[in-house]
């Protein structure tokens, strides 16, 4: 028994245990436990102000947190610091390099910070700037670097420390498209090579491209956590958007539907349920609901949104329906 | 413990990180167009403005006034670029990268320092530049060996203490524009001091503070070693207060980062 706790935890990259950080009278974290396997890819998955950042600023050692404990990498959040410090690194929400320095020269201040010698420095840097694609620009200046390629060399800047865990504050927030799908790409490399990779992101659809396990954050605590597919299941990945004809046909309906039901307006006579989108399940799911084919007036199906995963987890029912 | 030394950082990254801060800060300062002007030709025009605008007026009373001023301009030129580093200090606390130097476990002072390092290079080729421009110009010292080894010294030592006290108002502005303001406040420090003219002409009530702040005794200290003029206990004065500087802004710079980094 003793064994097994001891193999579990020497896994574990990342595990924290109520957590709780407040600024004046605003409480940014609430009491946060986390657990992060080893080699895993961990999405924190939240709307903006939920305690995404301060819980990443936590971990990565630039804010003490008011209460609760840690571990990263093997090492005590508060205890022994340096140690931390030494397995880790963080990729912050603003791109944190030098707009004067090249980006060659931003790597090899990084190595020489990261106390590599000057002359594998120079290597390191040329190897990271080959695997990022940023052999093209080394030799230009940060400041006239596109967003994309600012995110790509930040994360190359990452990897100079060679961490075993690596924090990505908001990976690709404010990208577009294209280099967005490049950053992807990055990061999915990122875990093949057995590091782990902590993120944070506003978008359902980049943890559900990137990680293994994805922690739902709200209001400074996690209020889910499990396998993309596992948490899709809980709340459904697509929604199905129903019009009904008048108002004692959404009542009907509505109390059919149930606990599938994500969102509901009478005033509207609309009334949204979870669905995994596939034609057989919302043929069934109209047939089921409306056996007469009188009450649904129209229906839509769309993408569930951050939005809807919030609802569904938030709402008290909801609540007790995805508890494991 | 030795396990941390094998994992990465241990002490050697520690000792490597305040030579590779100062170069990464001389580096930038080199390629600001801004810090560039600022600090290398302002004070080669600040110079010729006192000489040729001012010199006529203030000759008139006798003497040569490029030599009188010419160490206090120095001076000037010395405090006013040292007083830039607030602003590159404050600029790297505004920005993400100190989060980067801080996860790299870089020690704010190894930071600081490197500020500093760079303002005393930047600094060190101002002064020069501002001294060859004087000796075109018609400065004629009559100094010995000793005495311009001396001289070098103590405007290291000025230059030295408010580069410190500039990183320390770095830390505490918000905003690069108020750090500019602190280069302001050390700008017009010399001029209620000795530098520009006699004290003994001021009104009486400017007189008390113009012999009692640190740029008077620092500027008869330069005078006294270049000109040969009576310098009375102004050297241990000029000491006192670079020393004291040196001291708080340390003390404070190092309290400062903590808090701001917490």
């Amino acid at each position: 028994m003793i064994d097994d706790l001891a193999v579990e935890a020497a896994d574990l990259a990342v595990e924290a245990a109520g957590l709780e950080k407040s600024y004046g009278s605003e409480r940014v974290l609430a009491g946060l436990d986390l657990r992060v396997p080893a080699a895993h890819c961990y999405a924190l998955l939240g709307p903006n102000g939920a305690g995404k950042t301060t819980t990443v600023r936590i971990l990565a050692t630039l804010v003490r947190p008011d209460a609760g404990r840690a571990t990263v990498a093997g090492c005590d959040l508060l205890a022994d610091r340096a140690g931390l410090r030494s397995r880790i690194s963080l990729s912050g929400q603003y791109a944190a390099l030098d707009g004067l320095q090249t980006g060659a020269e931003n790597l090899r201040m990084v190595a020489r910070l990261a106390g590599v010698p000057r002359r594998q420095a120079g290597r390191r840097s040329a190897e990271l700037l080959e695997r990022f694609g940023l052999s093209d620009v080394a030799g230009k200046r940060v400041a006239s670097y596109s967003g994309g390629l600012r995110r790509r060399l930040d994360l190359a800047a990452s990897l100079v420390s060679e961490p075993s865990v690596i924090f990505l504050d908001e990976p690709t927030t404010g990208l577009d498209l294209p280099s967005r799908l490049t950053l992807w790409e990055v990061i999915g490399e990122l875990r093949s090579t057995g590091m782990t990779v902590f993120l944070t992101t506003q978008y359902l659809e980049e943890a559900d491209h990137l990680a293994d396990t994805i922690g739902v954050i709200n209001a400074g605590r996690v209020v889910a956590e499990g396998s993309p597919r596992e948490l899709k299941q809980r709340v459904g990945s697509r929604r199905l958007e129903l019009t009904l004809t008048s108002r004692p046909a959404f009542d009907e309906v509505a109390r059919a539907a149930a606990r599938r039901i994500v969102s509901a307006d009478g005033g509207r006579l609309s009334v949204s349920v979870a669905t995994d989108g596939s034609a057989a399940q919302v043929r069934d799911l109209l047939d089921s609901l409306d056996p007469a084919r009188e009450a649904i007036a129209s229906f839509a199906v769309r993408s569930a949104t951050l939005d809807d995963v919030f609802l569904a987890l938030t709402r008290p029912s909801a609540k007790e329906a995805i508890s494991v | 413990m030795s396990d941390t030394a094998i994992a990465g950082p241990g002490p050697s990254a520690r000792v490597i990180a305040f030579p590779a801060m100062a170069a990464r800060c001389l580096r930038l300062s080199s390629r600001s167009i801004d810090a560039l002007m600022t600090s290398l030709v302002l004070p080669v025009i600040l110079m010729l403005l006192f000489v040729y605008v001012f010199g006529g007026a203030m000759s008139a009373g006798g003497g040569n006034y490029v030599s009188y001023l010419v160490p206090g301009v120095l001076l000037l030129c010395a405090g006013f670029g040292a007083a830039n580093t607030a602003v590159s200090v404050s600029q790297d606390m505004a920005g993400g990268i100190v989060d980067r130097f801080r996860s790299l476990d870089v020690p704010g002072r190894a930071i600081l320092a490197g500020h500093v390092a760079a303002s005393i290079v930047r600094n060190t080729a101002s002064t020069a530049l501002v001294l060859g421009v004087a000796f075109l110009i018609g400065f004629r010292p009559h100094a010995s060996a000793a005495g311009w080894v001396t001289a070098a010294g103590v405007l290291l030592l000025f230059v030295l203490a408010i580069s410190w006290l500039a990183a320390t108002a770095g830390l505490l502005a918000r905003s690069a524009e108020a750090a500019g303001g602190f280069t302001f406040l050390v700008m017009f420090l010399p001029y209620p001091s000795s530098t520009f003219v006699p004290i003994r002409t001021m009104p009486g009530w400017l007189q008390g503070f113009a012999r009692n702040q640190p740029v008077t005794p620092v500027v008869e200290t330069m005078r006294g070693l270049l000109l040969g003029t009576p310098v009375g206990a102004a050297p241990w004065r000029a000491l006192a207060w670079c020393a004291g500087i040196l001291l708080v802004s340390a003390a404070a710079s190092g309290l400062l980062f903590r808090l701001r980094t917490r």
